[in-house]
């Protein structure tokens, strides 16, 4: 089937989509075209630990539309699928650095890692403080040391959200680097996939799927998951989502979670809702309290039909944080 | 001996050789990684021919450093910084003569491949450019050492590039993208591996015809 998408030059995408979120969500940020960032508009604030994440582009929302107040002061933008530059990194920066230092949050992917290495490299050349954190949350891939190890997928958005919340109440650049790994640590993420997702470059599927099938163990490039598995109900994919995740992540018993269920671009939110009671059903059952939930399309792979289950395992602290303002185009509450 | 012109001639021949396997690199990328391979080494080396194509009277060293910064920032993921880190070290090690020889050129090479293993992380393999890379560049080395001929050295060392690139099919990817499907990524062919064994006969074709 030939590609069906809204495009003009898919070579142009990215950046006429920045244009878009610019001109819908001018009041919160501005779209700099020459380095491909969006920078919100209360930022460099002096004083305030700035936070910058990015990455390819076609996860939207993430990172751009957590650009705002309470949550990220720039997001770097690459090709689809493709990590960004060093030069947009260490733009990005300097940009927003108010003085106290800037936390790059960085997807566990060679490409994001090794660029972002570069750009903290010639930030600290510049005088800049800048602190780094990985995230690798997703328990589908078996960590090694001799391998890339895990992949950081939905708890970012969750770090993203809690360290922006610890910035803006004034936490210094260790804390609130701190409070990101904290996240990483007791977050734990696994994903499933129903179809397959077209990077408009390629015009292509990454991968065919039968019907009555589905990809076990996905990331969120629109790469084959770990298995593949014949569809099963929600319920059973329910099942094998809470397993996977719980048994790595080995929640306190009775501990208060984070519940984050998140569609991958393509699956409705009826179907979201639909999986989280069942997720929610089996956490409640095993003695789990879901004090705090976020469901629907946050980091996704395109238009891959799926979902991504993220525990993050809750303390006073991070619930206040998760709780405090936030100001985004994707997330808002308290303002 | 060799100078600007044979760097400015190499990028070229990259840039042509990615370009005209663009769709291959995409479909071997797809069916382990997230099949945007040929695209980002176009873009990139695409960038390198034009930035050169600007600069008239470099050294060969400024020309490969100029040619590593380009495709550092116009490349991203993860081949940006490894390719571009790589020509950057080579480009250093060619220093500031107007012309280099043989045992210039390995050293470059070499530099280049160290570059790649610092920060990358990858051994042989590992299913990786390195798998590649490794054995042309030892292939090189030993035949420049035995006084062959540079086109012929470069010749073999292509080849075993080659051989290289076909072992990482069997392999289990241990590094980079492919490693997240584990077991899954065995039977198919590395895709950096497949332009690293591009980008060495493009030196091989670079070489041939200049002498």
């Amino acid at each position: 089937m030939a590609m069906r998408k809204f495009l003009n030059d898919p070579e142009q995408l990215v950046k006429e989509a920045l244009v878009g979120v610019e001109l819908a969500h001018s009041d919160l940020l501005r779209f700099d075209r020459e380095n491909q960032l969006l920078i919100s508009k209360s930022a460099p604030r002096q004083g305030k630990v700035a936070l910058i994440s990015g990455g390819g582009s076609g996860h939207e929302p993430l990172h751009g539309g957590f650009v705002g107040v309470g949550m990220l002061d720039a997001a770097c933008a690459g090709e689809v699928f493709t990590s960004p530059v060093p030069d947009q990194m260490l733009a990005a920066t300097k940009a927003v650095d108010g003085g106290a230092g800037v936390v790059h949050i960085v997807k566990n992917y060679t490409g994001d890692v090794l660029n972002f290495k570069m750009a903290a490299d010639e930030a600290a050349d510049e005088g800049i403080k800048v602190e780094a954190v990985v995230m690798d949350d997703d328990v589908a891939v078996q960590d090694s040391l001799y391998t890339a190890g895990r992949r950081g997928v939905g708890a970012t958005v969750l770090a993203e959200k809690i360290a922006g919340a610890a910035a803006a109440r004034g936490d210094d650049l260790a804390a609130v680097a701190g409070i990101v790994r904290h996240v990483n640590e007791r977050a734990r993420s696994f994903g499933i996939a129903l179809s397959s997702c077209t990077p408009p470059a390629s015009g292509k599927p990454i991968f065919d799927l039968p019907e009555g099938e589905m990809e076990v163990g996905i990331g969120i490039h629109g790469e084959p998951g770990r298995r593949r598995a014949p569809l099963g109900t929600a319920s059973e994919i329910a099942e094998l989502m809470v397993e996977a995740v719980i048994s790595d992540l080995k929640p306190a018993s009775g501990a208060n979670l984070l519940v984050f269920l998140n569609g991958m671009g393509g699956t409705p939110q009826i179907e979201l809702y639909l999986m989280f009671a069942e997720v929610e059903a089996r956490l409640s059952k095993a003695g789990y309290k879901t004090t705090r939930s976020l469901v629907g399309s946050y980091i996704t792979s395109l238009e891959m039909a799926g979902a991504s289950l993220t525990v993050l395992e809750l303390s006073d602290a991070t619930t206040a944080l998760w709780d405090a303002p936030v100001n985004t185009p994707a997330l808002r509450w308290g303002v | 001996m060799m100078d600007a012109a044979t760097i400015t001639t190499w990028m070229n021949e990259i840039a042509g050789a990615v370009r005209a396997e663009r769709d291959y690199l995409i479909q071997l990328d797809a069916a382990i990684g997230d099949g945007d391979h040929g695209i980002n080494m176009t873009r990139g080396f695409d960038a390198v021919v034009r930035a050169l194509a600007q600069e008239e009277d470099g050294t060969p060293g400024k020309l490969l450093t100029l040619a590593g910064k380009t495709l550092v920032s116009s490349v991203g993921g993860a081949s940006g910084p490894l390719w571009g880190s790589a020509l950057r070290r080579g480009g250093r090690a060619l220093g500031d003569a107007p012309t280099f020889d043989d045992g210039k050129l390995v050293e470059a090479l070499q530099a280049a491949l160290a570059a790649v293993v610092d920060l990358g992380a990858a051994v042989l393999g590992d299913k990786t450019m390195v798998d590649a890379m490794d054995p042309a560049v030892a292939t090189l080395r030993r035949e420049v050492d035995a006084g062959t001929v540079l086109p012929v050295a470069l010749r073999r060392a292509a080849e075993a590039a080659e051989v290289g690139m076909r072992a990482t099919i069997p392999l289990q990817a241990r590094k980079g993208r492919a490693s997240y499907l584990g077991e899954r990524s065995i039977g198919h062919q590395d895709p950096g591996a497949t332009s690293t064994a591009l980008i060495v006969r493009a030196l091989e074709r670079t070489v041939a015809g200049s002498q």
